[in-house]
């Protein structure tokens, strides 16, 4: 299995998402790729994989890079992150992203300080608003960290959700 | 006395002379237990602790009064936690006992939008009635084994009967009875009292570190504590009821709990609901 | 037995917004039980939302999302009467699926 190593990964990836439309092809699998990469492209396909490997990643570098093959993720104002100050439960912290930016293909969401970095992943076909809201677990007092891909490149957010001990837990 | 009016603290001392009346022990037998004027100076120090806040938001405990909290709670508010149980719950009031009847034959207007009445003082028996005793009591007569108590199924009831109370203010009666001026007294005198090896009363927490932190946490004011219950608590990851509160609360001043529906917490249930007449019902409720 | 989903969606205009509650325990698997033993982990992999043949939306979980888990988003499409199918599978393979009725 080879890579164009020519080309920037961002740019690989958009390239091999048109190549992939114009052929109309339905998944890598069929194009004999190893079943070990992990091509942005799949964005774009209805039958989509659990990440495992993704979701195994201990650090937020890691899991990025088995996500999206080595981003470089800019902070951006245009990514929204709208989590608590204080988290009233570390159980249940709730937490919206959403992105003013055209061409969105995933959002991730990552936790560095839990025992596993990456908290959730949703891949965003089009027509879908790129915004997403639910409900993570925090193991401690962590930054909650959103990287967004559109247009094959990588735009994040991060901010800090205090995570304390309960006084009224019993 | 001094000593304990410096313990007490400033803001609470200003609204708190009038509560210091509640605590001191009746001079005499003859003392006359006033719950409507300790439900008036009770009030009055809440709403001028808490001037911003709505009667109706006191239901809302630490919502109330914390801005950063209540954010957190709109955000599952917008889909609530405790939406099975209260689906459950409207399956198991309607489902008919073993004899045909059903929870609604037990209970004036059909068992609905009557949760504000809860407890009430029982004058033939002469005990605090519960909403769970009441609805336990009504399983046995209809040949049925009691629900235990603080989870589950009592819950899940609970939380249905309170969902169609929701908007109609707690409207506690303390008849002109002995026996129940003595268990109002006894509600007031447990929530007043210290205990454990935290050496904390009820009012430690929720009268003098109202909206205040403790660890993490932010107290709920003890007006309307009662109101949203019962509640699902991210910490429990399920539903619980005002007894399932009163024990792990106990538990946590290291203090031993009581069994539920004991006597002493039917009581302070008693007292805590009169406190917040006026108050409308919001339960179920979600919780930290 | 019920549907482990309640799903509320709504059509507003060109859109539609969808929120859904997810009855799962989501266990992490750090967490004890009673006698000091860990509770393996269980929890939902993977959401999906189709409507019209489409798939509008798709989840991927891991351990870190909530108890009882709920999710929130919006896509081009769907009006009042639409069916909206959403189906989860969790890591130990089960699995449910309801349909849902756009509002």
């Amino acid at each position: 299995m080879s890579r164009i190593i020519i080309a920037t990964p961002a740019r690989l990836a958009v390239e091999r998402r048109l190549v992939l439309q114009i052929l109309g092809i339905g998944s890598l699998a069929a194009m004999g790729l190893a079943p070990g990469l992990v091509p942005r492209a799949q964005a774009a396909e209805q039958s989509l994989a659990w990440p495992k490997n993704a979701f195994a990643q201990k650090n937020e570098t890691a899991a990025l890079d088995a996500l999206y093959e080595k981003p470089i993720v800019v902070p951006s104002d245009k990514v929204s992150l709208d989590v608590p100050e204080i988290a009233e439960n570390g159980a249940v912290v709730p937490v919206s992203v959403s992105a003013a930016l055209p061409n969105v293909t995933a959002i991730a969401l990552l936790i560095p300080e839990n025992p596993f970095t990456l908290a959730a992943y949703y891949p965003i076909p089009e027509g879908t608003e790129p915004s997403v809201s639910c409900r993570l677990k925090m193991a401690k007092t962590s930054d909650v960290v959103a990287v967004v891909e559109a247009d094959g490149k990588h735009y994040g957010a991060r901010k800090q959700v205090k995570v304390t001990l309960g006084g009224c837990g019993g | 006395m001094k000593v304990a009016i410096a313990a007490i603290g400033r803001r609470a001392a200003a609204g708190g002379i009038l509560l210091l009346a509640l605590v001191l022990p009746p001079a005499s037998a003859e003392q006359r237990i006033d719950p409507a004027a300790d439900q008036r100076a009770f009030q009055t120090y809440f709403r001028q602790a808490f001037p911003d806040v709505a009667l109706d938001d006191f239901a809302n405990g630490p919502y109330a009064v914390d801005k950063d909290m209540r954010k957190q709670w709109e955000e599952i508010m917008q889909f609530p936690p405790y939406d099975f149980a209260l689906e459950d719950g409207k399956k198991l009031f309607e489902t008919p006992f073993k004899d045909g009847k059903t929870y609604a034959d037990c209970f004036p207007q059909k068992g609905i939008g009557i949760r504000q009445n809860y407890p009430y003082f029982d004058r033939q028996t002469g005990e605090v009635v519960t909403l769970d005793l009441a609805i336990n009591r009504c399983r046995e007569k209809n040949g049925e084994k009691p629900l235990p108590y603080q989870v589950g199924d009592m819950a899940a009831i609970d939380a249905y009967m309170a969902s169609t109370s929701r908007g109609k203010p707690f409207a506690i009666e303390i008849p002109d009875d002995a026996r129940a001026l003595a268990a109002y007294e006894e509600g007031k005198q447990f929530f007043y009292e210290r205990r454990g090896q935290l050496n904390f009363s009820c009012a430690s927490c929720h009268v003098q570190a109202a909206g205040k932190r403790l660890r993490g946490d932010i107290l709920a004011p003890a007006l309307g504590i009662l109101a949203s219950f019962p509640i699902y608590r991210s910490d429990w990851g399920s539903m619980g009821t005002v007894d399932r509160r009163f024990i792990s609360c106990n538990e946590q001043v290291r203090s031993v709990a009581f069994k539920p529906e004991d006597e002493l917490y039917r009581d302070l249930e008693y007292f805590l609901s009169y406190m917040s007449n006026g108050v409308a019902i919001a339960g179920p409720g979600t919780r930290p | 037995m019920a549907s482990t989903i309640r799903v509320r969606a709504v059509a507003h205009g060109e859109s539609t917004e969808v929120q859904s509650l997810i009855q799962h325990p989501m266990d992490s698997g750090f967490v004890k039980d009673k006698d000091g033993k860990l509770i393996p982990p269980h929890y939902i992999e993977t959401v999906t939302f189709d409507w019209n043949g489409k798939r509008v939306f798709t989840a991927f979980w891991g351990p870190a999302v909530s108890k009882d888990p709920y999710l929130k988003f919006s896509f081009k499409g769907g009006k009042k009467g639409d069916a909206l199918k959403i189906n989860w599978s969790d890591n130990e393979g089960k699995s449910d699926e309801t349909t849902a009725t756009i509002l």
